[in-house]
């Protein structure tokens, strides 16, 4: 058998990619295109494409338009469209497939989500606890520091209720966390 | 009648990060309303997020190992418990990590390689993930709820609000009515509160949207609390701290993108449960939502004292003062509430 080299790209390789890369079976397959995912979508009138319509472009192949698509940023990850899909199409996970694979690509438009999850999985990463005020003051400072004037009333709010943690907690077992964290990254990039 | 006397339900626990400052309110509640209901909580040992809806976001397998290292956990901390989560996000983070690592046998090895990592294991299955309002309803039930009842929520109106995550397939806490759940009506009404339709009651708060897009985030809220008002609620109930913030926190933001004067206070099932008991606001947490619950509340005898904690407190603001409140330092409210909960 001749070994074309470089192996050529197969017209399903996008699809397949995301496929292999939603945990569980997405029943990506499954899809029936009858848009009660769309119509069920709190944010359906923001998406520049429906899920409907993302899942056609993914079995069209069209791999850069996809994965440029505001939509999978502008899923809330309520699992709406998922208890109704008559498919049982896995339909959140496959969003948030195409957010990692966005990132992977550096394809995204905006980049106010990514930044903020980034933001979010640092003090994580290294606390093991999430940390509110940094969160919100270093996201709102990059991306909209008019914002922190339009939401100062509320931020005072939470401080004056004691609802603000002023510094982050750290977990004691953080040293084993940052060893779970880095084996499962490296892994992943083995298998991916 | 069951028998009311029984040995106390014991559970393990998983507050999760929002419960240890923004909603302790939540927490507090919770653990005093849960000494009524003859429940024992105990907290997993050194838990850590479970990612919320970012860490998802940017990585597959390492989200599946952090949620992962917290079921190792409370299998360390007391393996045959059931795991409790008040907040549905973390609630849904557990579960769908143990139902995902039950189905797909290559996910489940390599979460355990990376567990290994830190000298931890996981058997998928191995733990039973609950939600606090399916183990309230489920295990301790209405009945013995009512019988606990000394101040009925007479005449108080309210929306109950499940919020997104709880009502989802194979997560879902009321498994008879996936897309139109009732065990929060059914528990609002065995407390004695008229609980209003509120078709919107699954739908989502927004989650993190505020932070992503005003205009999609503030519309989210804008629904809900809406709805609510349309059906005059004195006040929405809710089961996660993510709604609460958003729905409370953001009420007054979103009124003014959107020029409304909407106020409808926003209170946990576990604050609910405990006004119904008898218990004083203080020790429910009640009166850090920013939306001032007070007139609602004064519905069913509840007085509350000035708006601000603390010895002594902050003078009183005007209604229409527009400068902004000066924060007070942790001497006040933040330093004895974490004494409280230790
Ligand atoms: S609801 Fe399910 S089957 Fe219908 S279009 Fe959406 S993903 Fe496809
Ligand atoms: S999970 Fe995402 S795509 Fe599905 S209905 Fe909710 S916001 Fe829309």
């Amino acid at each position: 058998m001749v070994n074309a080299s470089p192996p050529s790209l197969t017209p399903f390789d996008f699809l397949d990619e995301v496929q292999a890369r939603t945990p569980g079976q997405s029943r990506l397959l499954m899809c029936i295109q009858c848009g009660t995912c769309g119509g069920s979508c709190p944010s359906g009138a923001d998406m520049e494409h429906t899920p409907r319509s993302i899942f056609a472009m993914i079995r069209a192949d069209m791999r850069e338009e996809v994965l440029r698509s505001n939509t999978p940023w502008y899923c809330v990850s309520c699992y709406y469209c998922t208890v109704r899909c008559p498919q049982d199409v896995h339909i959140t996970d496959i969003m948030y497939t195409l957010k990692r694979m966005a990132v992977d690509a550096r394809l995204y438009e905006e980049p106010a989500a990514p930044d903020f999850s980034k933001v979010f999985i640092n003090w994580v990463e290294n606390y093991g606890r999430a940390f509110e005020l940094g969160l919100m003051s270093q996201h709102m400072l990059r991306h909209n520091p008019f914002g922190v004037l339009k939401i100062a009333d509320m931020g005072l709010g939470m401080v004056t209720k004691g609802r603000m943690a002023f510094t982050p907690k750290r977990i004691r077992g953080i040293q084993g966390l940052k060893a779970i964290i880095a084996r499962a990254k490296e892994l992943e990039a083995v298998h991916a | 009648m069951p028998e009311l006397i029984r040995p106390k339900l014991a559970y393990n626990y998983f507050p999760g990060c929002s419960l240890e400052r923004n909603a302790e309110a939540y927490h507090k509640s919770s653990m005093a309303t849960a000494e009524r209901l003859s429940m024992r909580f105990e907290e997993i040992d050194d838990w850590n997020c479970c990612g919320a809806t970012e860490y998802i976001s940017l990585q597959m397998l390492a989200s599946y190992a952090l949620i992962a290292r917290n079921l190792a956990q409370a299998v360390k901390s007391n393996g045959g418990r059931d795991l409790v989560a008040p907040c549905s996000a973390c609630y849904l983070n557990l579960k769908k990590c143990d139902k995902h690592m039950r189905a797909d046998a290559v996910l489940a090895e390599r979460v355990n390689s990376a567990l290994a990592a830190g000298g931890l294991a996981y058997q998928p299955g191995s733990v039973h993930v609950r939600h606090l309002l399916d183990v309230v309803m489920e295990d301790v039930g209405c009945e013995a709820i009512a019988a606990q009842v000394t101040r009925p929520l007479k005449g108080l109106r309210v929306a109950p609000y499940y919020g997104c995550l709880i009502s989802r397939p194979g997560l879902r806490v009321d498994e008879h009515n996936p897309e139109y759940p009732m065990i929060l009506d059914d528990l609002m009404g065995c407390l004695g509160a008229q609980v209003v339709d509120f078709p919107l009651k699954t739908h989502c708060c927004g989650g993190h949207m505020t932070q992503i897009s005003e205009a999609t985030g503030f519309e989210l809220i804008r629904r809900l609390v809406k709805g609510a008002a349309d059906y005059q609620a004195d006040l929405i109930v809710t089961v996660c701290p993510m709604c609460q913030l958003n729905l409370d926190a953001f009420q007054g933001a979103m009124n003014r993108y959107f020029k409304t004067a909407y106020h409808v206070p926003v209170l946990y099932f576990t604050q609910m449960m405990g006004l119904a008991f008898g218990l004083s606001p203080e020790e429910l947490g009640i009166g850090a939502e920013l939306v001032d619950a007070r007139p609602a509340l004064a519905k069913i005898g509840v007085e509350l004292p000035e708006p601000v904690a603390g010895e002594g407190g902050a003078p009183k603001r005007r209604k229409d003062d527009k400068s902004l409140p000066m924060p007070k330092m942790p001497a006040g409210p933040a330093g004895t509430a974490e004494e409280v909960r230790r």
